[in-house]
């Protein structure tokens, strides 16, 4: 599904990603865990394509293509979603027509079908409820006002809505009380199957108890340094993560 | 005051032969009317060197040799189709440079509760309803254009909601300009009197056709104690006129008035808004939204005078300036020695489209009490490139969510009006405008 080699990019003139390789299997649910400020967001964004970042060397294939020939709507009509760490608030766009002009515009490179307004309601409304979210954020207008756990609540919406072909969750459970991780671990359990797959960017194991992972990285330093199954979740709550930073620096 | 320049002025001549016709008139307007030329006079009309113009240069209106539009001029059923708002249910008059026309109100504009005036200016002149009311508003005395509407105005719209009365339709003006070979001059004046207790929306819509044709509208609006007026003003003559207006409030205690400005049309387009607190606990809303295009200059100037303790007025202007569209926005909020408790915000948010577009922006806050809740600012930008980053990585094309943005940014001014029809109605007069819009049209 996503195969990366050698990855090396940076911003602002500094590099943040070092050398990084990650294979990430169809139907795999990988989850990658690091210190802060060790670029996991920047992996993120410069998978979606964000500019401001320079790919120096390396590969990144996506389903067959190489991803970063592609301009960023490209690689979301593609298949590929990215949870924002921060998702960002639109003023004057309405949730639901937002939703639908997205997921039409990736049904419209899929060949599929654009739903009418009518058909996307229902699907909406059963995607709302799976993820638990009050139908009155559904007309607001996107993350405006919305708490930290609304925002997130609502990228797993459109993840469900969307159904992308790999999903990268930037800390999609920060911040999140008990309930709130519990429904958006409902939204990640529901995409999981063989022809989708799952990266989970986070600093707590305590999600992992909702999605267990099949692999577990440790990010640090700008690439993997290590990687394992869940029970390295486990050690690195424990322990942290200097063993590891060492082990980057050197 | 010069004589010289009083003997010279065109405006000043007219005035004089005119007068002989006016005699019919009463004293007291023939005095006001004595007092606005003589102030026009010293005035004169306005060059960049006034702070007040300083970005909006009206040399191609003093170029200009104007008439006054005469009455009853002939106009196509299509324009004043133009005008409404469809699907709104309301009291339509019909204004055509300047003049109330009876003749051409649609049907709607029947059956109004016992007591409520919506009628011609003229014939409220002769009733002797307005000495109390015209020429009210003290902060006046630098509007060059509104004394000049003062000195010659024929017509207009006077409405008069009595004390107690909720108008369940709002009252929709249509102006319409005709189009003319002559450069002509269109005076169109409103008086709005809402007696304590009374409720009233009112809607203006100035369209039109034509070049060279110069609108100069006053409208003053009187809000008594706890009366609320709504007031949508929508501008969309045609850009190759001028539209010089004045809005006049002033508000009695607990009195509520939200003036929102949407301006598209014209050459020039200037509007002096200017909201008066006379008693304790007034609100006021000044909302505005303008575009500018080609050669396009809209400017609003706005003046809230907190003079009382205790009022609120929120303001938010967004303006989008395309090609070489110039944008001017001045907000001037006063809160005198005395008005203490005063709340007051002031925001100014402005859309670049192009390297040529200009804003020149201005908000201002005179203080001068210390118990009071105040902020301003103003921002100029470019779409937000977070904003459109997000909206691209949920496989949006870049055009479509440029123009989303755009829509965004214009549209949240427009929540704040409750009529449904009307807030369409003003979109879509928007999204026709805005590049690339057009086609997310009904799509929400
Ligand atoms: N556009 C940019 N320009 C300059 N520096 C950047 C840019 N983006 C990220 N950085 C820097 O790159 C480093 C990695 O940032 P990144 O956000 O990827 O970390 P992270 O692992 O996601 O951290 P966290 O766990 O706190 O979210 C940081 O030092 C950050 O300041
Ligand atoms: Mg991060």
């Amino acid at each position: 599904m996503l195969t990366i080699k050698n990855l090396h990019a940076s911003a602002g003139g500094a590099e943040i990603l070092k050398a990084l390789d990650l294979e990430v299997k169809s139907g795999e649910v990988h989850a990658i865990m690091g210190p802060n400020g060790s670029g996991k967001s920047t992996l993120a964004h410069v998978l979606a394509g964000r500019e401001g970042y320079d790919v120096t060397e390396g590969h990144v294939t996506f389903d067959g293509q190489n991803l970063l020939d592609l301009s960023v709507e490209e690689r979301a009509c593609a298949g590929l979603f990215l949870g924002f760490q921060y998702p960002v608030e639109i003023p004057g766009v309405a949730n639901n027509y937002f939703l639908r002009a997205s997921l039409n515009a990736i049904r419209k490179a899929r060949g599929e079908e654009e739903l009418d307004a009518m058909d996307f309601l229902g699907l909406l409304k059963k995607k709302a409820a799976l993820v638990e979210m009050d139908p009155k954020f559904l007309t607001r207008p996107v993350n405006v006002g919305f708490s930290g756990g609304e925002k997130k609540r609502n990228e797993i919406l459109q993840m469900a809505v969307l159904e992308p072909k790999l999903a990268v969750l930037d800390e999609t459970d920060s911040g999140l009380d008990i309930d709130a991780l519990r429904v958006v671990s409902k939204g990640i359990e529901s995409l999981r199957s063989p022809e989708h797959s799952i990266v989970l960017i986070t600093h707590y194991q305590r999600l992992l108890d909702y999605v267990v992972p099949d692999v577990v990285h440790v990010f640090a330093g700008g690439r993997i340094v290590q990687s394992g199954g869940k029970e390295l979740a486990i050690e690195l709550e424990k322990n942290g993560y200097a063993a590891f930073e060492s082990a980057a620096s050197a | 005051m010069s004589p010289a320049l009083t003997r010279n002025d065109p405006w000043v001549e007219r005035f004089t032969t005119l007068e002989r016709t006016r005699s019919q008139e009463p004293a007291w307007l023939q005095s006001c009317r004595q007092t606005a030329i003589d102030r026009f006079a010293e005035l004169g009309l306005p060059t960049t060197r006034h702070e007040a113009w300083k970005y909006t240069n009206v040399a191609a209106i003093a170029k200009e040799t104007f008439a006054l539009a005469p009455a009853d001029a002939p106009v196509a059923a299509e324009d004043l189709e133009s005008l409404r708002v469809p699907d709104l249910d309301a009291h339509e008059v019909v204004i055509v440079d300047g003049r109330f026309r009876s003749d051409l109100a649609p049907a709607s504009s029947t059956a109004l509760p016992d007591g409520v005036v919506v009628g011609s200016l003229a014939s409220a002149l002769t009733n002797g309803d307005l000495e109390s009311w015209l020429e009210q508003h003290p902060d006046r005395e630098d509007l060059a254009f509104a004394a000049l509407n003062t000195a010659f105005f024929q017509d207009g719209v006077f409405i008069r909601v009595p004390k107690n009365v909720v108008l369940d339709r709002p009252v929709h003006v249509q102006h319409w300009r005709t189009a003319d070979d002559r450069a002509l001059l269109a005076t169109p004046r409103l008086v709005v009197v809402a007696e304590s207790g009374s409720q009233l929306e009112l809607i203006e819509t100035y369209g039109g056709s034509g070049e060279s044709q110069l609108t100069d509208a006053v409208s003053e609006i009187f809000v008594g104690a706890n009366a609320s007026v709504q007031h949508v003003k929508l501008q969309v003559e045609s850009s190759r006129a001028w539209h010089v207006a004045a809005i006049l409030a002033r508000l009695e205690r607990d009195a509520r008035y939200a003036s929102h400005s949407i301006s598209l049309g014209a050459a020039i387009a200037r509007n002096d808004i200017r909201v008066r607190f006379e008693a304790e606990g007034g609100d006021t809303t000044l909302n505005g939204l303008f575009f500018a295009t080609g050669e396009q200059l809209v400017d609003h100037h706005t003046v809230v005078d907190h003079r009382v303790p205790h009022c609120t007025s929120r303001e938010l202007y967004k303006g989008i300036l395309d090609e070489r569209g110039h944008g001017v926005f001045d907000g001037k909020v006063w809160v005198r020695e005395q008005a203490q408790k005063t709340d007051s915000s002031q925001t100014n948010r402005n859309l670049i489209l192009s390297r040529d577009a200009i804003i020149d922006t201005k908000p201002q806050l005179e203080i001068y009490a210390d118990d009071v809740r105040c902020a301003h600012g103003a921002t100029i930008g470019q779409l937000d490139a977070d904003a459109l980053y997000y909206l691209r990585s949920r496989g949006i094309a870049e055009a479509k969510a440029r123009s989303l943005l755009m829509r965004g940014f214009a549209t949240d001014v427009l929540t704040a009006i409750a009529s449904e029809p009307l807030r369409a109605a003003l979109e879509r007069r928007l999204l026709e405008r805005l590049p690339g819009a057009l086609d997310l049209e009904g799509d929400q």
